[in-house]
């Protein structure tokens, strides 16, 4: 099992090799992957959970322990499945695609991330794929990156989920502390501790957070919509199908661990609630397939948020259903749009009519996603939806009448989206629209016939799927069963409302510029702007601070560094430092030794002051021979030497450079270099003291003291200083010519480099 | 005398500091320059010194007998004045190189970092 979720990751890598020929065949190709897990996962499926430990990290609490039951079972039908689906319908859609490669090898990527997500059984292992689903999403959505509305929603798409994902992570990280594990499964073999530990509240709600935004659930919904920005192939299989379920497979795989109590069931109540509605009534709003579908999904997954809210068996069940029956339907829906837009270069509803006369197979696959969208018998939606009213008519009329308005909004979206476009007369600028290849028209006919199928003969699902996956939730067995007709009862009456309602409204409502404008306009108040003005604040305040900070003033720098060390240093020394010399300091000072050092003193003063650049270039010779005398008179023959010969070639070498060079701006006294002026003496003046702090401490002399013994000993030279340089630590010394080198190097090539005319500025 | 070159280091540091600060590069370098020996003398002022005593083992022994100057910072010295050496060769023929191209030594001028 093991192998086959990295085996995703190795297919990506492969993928992202270029290629020169053939990329068209490497691309359809890749299709065999999620097919290959798929059998793979069907053959082992099994009805009792397996569990296969593989250690990762060893002295941490992280392994990729693989958790087989029948949740991840579902999830994996979805994720290889409508994969298989997506694969052969985006290598025909990204046919002669430049970038075709890239899009597969994220795609790639991305399904190896999704399958970590409902396998994983140690809760740092899925928060690691957790997030390379938003990794891989953000490049999906991203992958036109040439246009800017694109890499703006891929950004906020990062932002939302990304950091839901690492609130999850500190909730994870509180759970794991207070079970004691950070495996799944053990954290609900003890649930009673968990759930009635103070934390309780945080974690959950710390969870949640990340589970809402990953499923883009109010008020974090909005970008969803903006991700349809990714190629359809990419929305059809992450941002309806799979990855925005993950946030449900979360709240799903979690409900035995910290469900059942009345603050997770509110919570999931009241978000799934509102978003149920207030998506599904939006989704009505846009003329745009793409933008319809995306409101549609948010309100689905809402529904499934709400039904888990619910907690009940009856709404387990129907969660179940639904998941799956969601995930047919939907992705179904994004292909024919995809198919739309590829052959007619338009989405958008109220243009579209009558592509069934070109596109027949394709509509036919609307219609049936439409349908079983609906709930419209004898549809496997019928049975989803049928469960959903079963569901909330045990816990009261209020929660009834909500997911039927939801379910008439989405009845209505679901066939603007999969209907419409076929409806009605042939537009005449599309008569020349012809059928894709099979490639492209094959894949949502089989997903929207598998809707159908499923409905007529429940029973091929009921005991492989359903039952399995309502054990892993609920953690009873399954005892009903799934079947189209219940007789005549309150549910059906319902059923019958909302297909008849939808259908009226569907006749009624006629989707146009200025229906979109108004709930475009009506967004204005919404929670994106809040959002969107926060992330605008984040911006504007990195940018303060980058400009205050990294002004691109070397002196402004060098002062933030000054005051800072004066700061700190100072603050130091002011409670440590006594300023007591003791008689070590009291070296008497010779006549020769005082005229050096006032010589010096007086170049340096000349150096800082002096209008000429000739006279500071000659005090700063003047001040190197100085430095020179000092050390000849402590005992420093070969610093002298070096220092001479340094200290001559400096000055030659700027003077033979000067004349080429402007004259000094004058030096005024202007505040700004009084303000230098006090920084520079406050940090010289620390120095000093600092030195002479440190002269009153004791010197360790231990390594001098085996070079003076060993030089000779070990190295036959009796000058110590260059035995230390050329034998003790010749290795340094080597690197040091090194670098002499490449300067030397650069100087010259900067000496005679001649550019070419074109180039040249003079 | 420790305190006369204490003073003589702070006066270099400080020194170097403000011309660091200044806006001509010629400028700058010379502040690098000063800096440079600053630290110089901070190491072979805090190596200790001592008059007369050069870490040369004499003819006729096999090590050092009588006191010593502390041969340590002095390689260490020697190191800094060659690189430093290096450092400020590139850099005054960089500044040469740049005025060519751009017509000032102002820092504050060379800022673009296009069209120049």
């Amino acid at each position: 099992m093991l192998i086959a979720l990295l085996f995703p990751f190795l297919a990506a890598a492969l993928l992202a090799l270029p290629v020169r020929e053939k990329r068209d065949l490497i691309v359809r190709l890749s299709a065999l992957v999620p097919l290959g897990l798929l059998s793979f996962f069907i053959y082992n499926s099994q009805q009792t959970p397996t569990m296969q430990r593989n250690a990762w990290l060893r002295d941490m609490p992280v392994s990729l322990d693989l958790y087989f039951d029948g949740l991840s079972f579902l999830f994996i039908l979805l994720i290889t499945g409508i994969g298989t689906a997506i694969f052969v319908y985006a290598g025909a859609y990204m046919k002669g695609h430049a970038y075709s490669q890239r899009l597969m090898a994220f795609l790639m990527l991305f399904m190896g991330a999704m399958l970590g997500v409902v396998l994983s059984d140690n809760l740092i292992a899925l928060f690691v794929f957790w997030e390379l689903t938003s990794i891989s999403s953000f490049f999906l959505i991203g992958f036109n990156n040439e246009n800017e509305a694109s890499r703006k929603s891929a950004l906020t798409a990062l932002a939302v989920t990304g950091s839901g994902g690492l609130v999850m992570l500190i909730g994870f990280i509180g759970l794991g502390e207070v079970a004691g594990t950070y495996s799944i499964q053990e954290i609900i073999a003890q649930r009673d501790a968990v759930v009635n530990h103070t934390a309780y509240g945080w974690i959950t709600g710390l969870i949640l957070f990340g589970a809402i935004t990953k499923s883009a659930q109010f008020p974090f919904h909005f970008w969803l919509p903006g991700a349809m920005k990714a190629p359809t192939p990419v929305s059809a299989y992450l941002h309806s199908a799979t990855m925005v379920k993950a946030g449900i497979y979360l709240i799903a795989r979690l409900t035995p661990a910290l469900g059942d109590t009345p603050f997770w069931n509110q919570t999931l109540l009241v978000l799934g609630g509102v978003t149920m509605l207030y998506a599904a009534f939006q989704s009505l709003f846009h003329k745009d397939m793409k933008s319809i579908l995306a409101y549609s999904t948010v309100s689905a997954l809402g529904i499934l948020v709400f039904l888990l809210g619910i907690g009940t068996s009856a709404s387990i069940l129907a969660a179940s259903v639904f998941i799956l029956v969601h995930g047919l339907y939907k992705a179904t829906l994004f292909l024919v749009t995809g198919i739309v837009d590829h052959e007619t270069g338009s989405r958008d509803v109220s243009q579209l009519s009558g592509l069934r006369k070109v596109m027949l197979p394709v509509a036919i696959a609307g219609l049936l996603a439409a349908i079983s969208n609906a709930g419209i018998p004898p549809s496997f939606g019928f049975i989803g939806k049928d469960l959903i009213y079963e569901a909330t008519e045990l816990k009261g009329h209020l929660l009834t009448a909500l997911a039927v308005l939801t379910n008439i909004f989405l009845l209505v979206a679901g066939f603007l989206a999969g209907w419409k476009p076929f409806a009605g007369p042939l537009q005449p600028e599309h008569q020349k629209v012809h059928l894709p290849e099979m490639a492209m028209w094959l894949p949502p006919l089989l997903l929207a016939s598998l809707g159908i199928l499923f409905g007529l003969f429940p029973q091929l699902i009921e005991k492989t799927i359903v039952a399995p996956v309502f054990q892993s939730i609920s953690g009873t067995a399954f005892t009903g069963h799934l079947a189209l007709w219940h007789g005549f009862n309150f549910v059906l009456l319902l059923s019958s409302i909302t297909i008849v309602g939808g259908l009226v409204l569907y006749f009624i409502i006629k989707p146009s510029t200025a229906l979109n404008s108004f709930i475009v306009k009506s967004e204005k108040f919404g929670p994106k702007v809040i959002l969107t003005g926060i992330a605008n604040g984040f911006d504007l305040f990195a940018r303060l601070y980058t400009k205050f900070f990294q002004n691109g003033y070397l002196r402004y720098y060098i002062i933030f560094i000054m005051l800072t060390l004066i700061g700190l240093l100072g603050f130091e020394m002011w409670h440590y430092t006594t300023l007591e010399t003791n008689n070590r300091l009291a070296t008497e000072v010779t006549f020769y030794e005082g005229v050096t050092i006032f010589i010096l003193l007086v170049s340096v003063v000349i150096i800082v002051f002096s209008q000429s650049r000739l006279a500071s270039v000659a005090a700063l010779g003047v001040m190197g021979l100085a430095i020179c005398i000092v050390f000849v008179f402590y005992s420093a023959p070969d610093l002298a030497m070096t220092q001479f010969t340094i200290d001559t070639l400096t000055v030659i070498l700027f003077v033979l450079v000067l004349y080429k060079l402007p004259k000094f701006i004058p030096l005024r006294f202007t505040p700004h270099h009084i303000r230098d002026a006090v920084i520079a003496l406050g940090f010289g003046a620390l120095i000093s003291i600092l030195t002479l702090e440190v002269l009153t401490k004791n010197v360790n002399r231990e390594i001098s003291e085996f070079y003076a013994a060993n030089s000779y000993v070990l190295a036959k030279g009796k000058n110590v200083v260059n035995v230390i340089l050329v034998d003790f630590r010749g290795a340094d010394t080597i690197v040091e010519i090194a670098v002499l080198s490449i300067a030397a190097i650069g100087v010259f090539s900067l000496l005679k480099l001649r550019l070419p005319k074109k180039e040249r500025i003079e | 005398m420790e305190v006369l070159l204490a003073i003589v280091i702070g006066t270099l540091y400080a020194a170097g500091i403000f011309m660091i600060l200044r806006r001509s590069l010629v400028r700058l370098i010379i502040g690098l320059i000063l800096l440079g020996n600053g630290a110089n003398l901070l190491i072979f002022l805090l190596g200790r010194i001592a008059k007369g005593k050069p870490p040369l083992i004499p003819e006729d022994a096999n090590f050092m007998t009588a006191a010593y100057a502390d041969p340590i910072p002095q390689a260490l010295i020697l190191t800094a004045i060659v690189i430093s050496f290096g450092l400020q060769a590139f850099a005054i023929v960089l500044v040469k190189r740049a005025y060519r191209v751009v017509k000032t030594d102002d820092i504050d001028q060379m800022n673009a970092t296009d069209d120049v």
